[in-house]
């Protein structure tokens, strides 16, 4: 039996009737139709679907649509302004912190999490904060480098 | 994964009913554990009983001298909340430790404690506290709650409503985590409040958490590292497999209790 669900996606509103074992990150790519948000694993490990809800970074491989009924979510589609990048991805372009790319907006939207609450991020922290996003090219470093760009170019902005 | 029909009950007792009456029902807390079993097809509940939506499952507060903790709490909130990290800051850090922050958004004590995964973190601090856990039914003391790999005492009908920890003089917890998966391979809690002491392990033994009686007998006499000096525990009953030999287990246990001891003061 097909259950409606009604949730905000980037600011727009979705509503659809979804099965129940409907996964949120299926959901999101299949029936909303934004592909952005990646599914890498099946054991719920690696952060590639990792979005905004309520303002949690969370994995959407692991929730049920019909769980998220009201919720408010923003995908990595959501992150850009008017054409201009959000600075945490303008620093993923300008230090080279993505290669394939697959695990790039996972890892965007949990660093967007990450300096929300720590503004001003250790290597130490931002190497906490990553460990549920995995990422099989770049070996981090470039991805810890952009995200203590972005740090400084959102510190200079207030 | 197979086909579910989901019910989101408001009340404990229509939750209770409903996983009383339907075949095959299982309750839905955080997910993070139940979900990657569905989608692996390793569970195929019938029923989803999802807690989301039931009044008085959340919430952390002192009561006298006991830590009350609602079963729908997610880690972030433990690890966070000034209430527990003034009175069981051992608590907080635990909890800051489980997973990613991803999974602290969303996984919940009483689905730790329900699921009593033989290296889950939670457990070790159940244990490790002298905690009791309460139900819709009745009070469990830790001490009888964890039966073996993912057994507790609950019975098919029951829900975790709470769980309370009474307050000890020190404690610490030291986890040797799993590099991949951040679960503790080995994981110890310690505890001391007035002469008792326990020692809970998680990730070792091959029956689950435990508690270590010859390590807490020596630190009854005097609570400090140097009482464990010359101690272990024996790799017989000890976990083995790829991440680690039941002989490098029973080995961590020694040096992770040491750890504990030594943070807790
Ligand atoms: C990538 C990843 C890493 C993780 N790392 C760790 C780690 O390092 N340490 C650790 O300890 N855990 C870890 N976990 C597990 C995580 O903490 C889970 O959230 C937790 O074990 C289960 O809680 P839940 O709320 O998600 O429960 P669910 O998955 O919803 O439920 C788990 C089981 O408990 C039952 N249940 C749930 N609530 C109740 C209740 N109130 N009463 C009775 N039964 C109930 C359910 O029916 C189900 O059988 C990890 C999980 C993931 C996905
Ligand atoms: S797809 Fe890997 S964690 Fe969600
Ligand atoms: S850039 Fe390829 S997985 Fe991270």
């Amino acid at each position: 039996m097909k259950l409606p669900v009604k949730m905000t996606i980037n600011g727009q509103m979705y509503s659809h009737e979804v099965e129940p074992r409907l996964l949120l990150v299926h959901y999101i790519r299949e029936t909303v139709g934004l592909t952005g948000t990646h599914v890498g694993c099946d054991t719920s490990q690696c952060g590639a679907c990792t979005i905004l809800m309520g303002g949690q970074a969370v994995k959407a491989c692991n929730f049920f649509a019909v769980q998220c009924d009201g919720a408010k979510i923003t995908t990595i589609e959501g992150l850009a302004k008017n054409g201009e990048l959000h600075p945490i991805q303008q620093g993923f372009w300008e230090k080279h912190g993505l290669q394939c790319g697959f695990c790039t907006p996972g890892m965007i939207l949990a660093a967007h999490q990450m300096l929300e609450r720590y503004p001003k991020p250790s290597e130490e922290q931002i190497r906490h904060q990553l460990e549920g996003n995995l990422c099989r090219c770049t070996g981090y470093h470039n991805i810890v480098k952009a995200i203590q760009w972005a740090a400084e170019q959102m510190a200079g902005k207030k | 994964m197979y086909a579910f029909t989901q019910h989101r009950p408001a009340t404990v007792r229509q939750a209770a009913s409903l996983l009383a009456k339907q075949e095959e029902a299982k309750l839905l807390a955080g997910g993070h554990t139940l979900i990657p079993t569905m989608k692996l097809r390793l569970a195929g509940p019938k029923h989803l009983i999802d807690l989301s939506k039931v009044e008085g499952l959340t919430g952390i507060e002192m009561r006298g001298r006991s830590l009350i903790v609602g079963a729908m709490t997610p880690h972030v909130e433990v690890q966070t909340s000034p209430v527990v990290k003034e009175n069981f800051p051992a608590l907080a850090e635990l909890a800051g430790k489980i997973g990613d922050p991803a999974v602290r958004h969303r996984g919940t004590i009483g689905g730790s404690i329900a699921n009593n995964d033989p290296n889950a973190d939670y457990p070790a601090a159940a244990l490790g506290l002298g905690a009791t856990i309460i139900t819709n039914k009745r009070r469990i003391p830790a001490d009888e709650f964890f039966k073996g790999l993912f057994e507790t005492a609950l019975e098919p009908d029951e829900i975790i409503t709470k769980v309370q920890f009474p307050k000890v003089n020190k404690a610490a917890y030291v986890k040797f985590p799993n590099p991949a998966s951040r679960y503790a391979l080995v994981g110890v809690f310690v505890s001391k409040r007035g002469s008792e002491i326990r020692v809970a392990v998680t990730g070792a033994g091959a029956n689950g958490v435990f508690r270590v009686s010859a390590f807490e007998q020596a630190l009854k006499k005097r609570f400090g590292v140097k009482s464990l000096e010359g101690l272990s525990v024996p790799a017989d009953g000890m976990a083995s497999d790829i991440h680690g030999s039941a002989e490098y287990r029973a080995h961590l246990i020694g040096v992770l209790a040491r750890r504990a001891v030594a943070a807790a003061g």
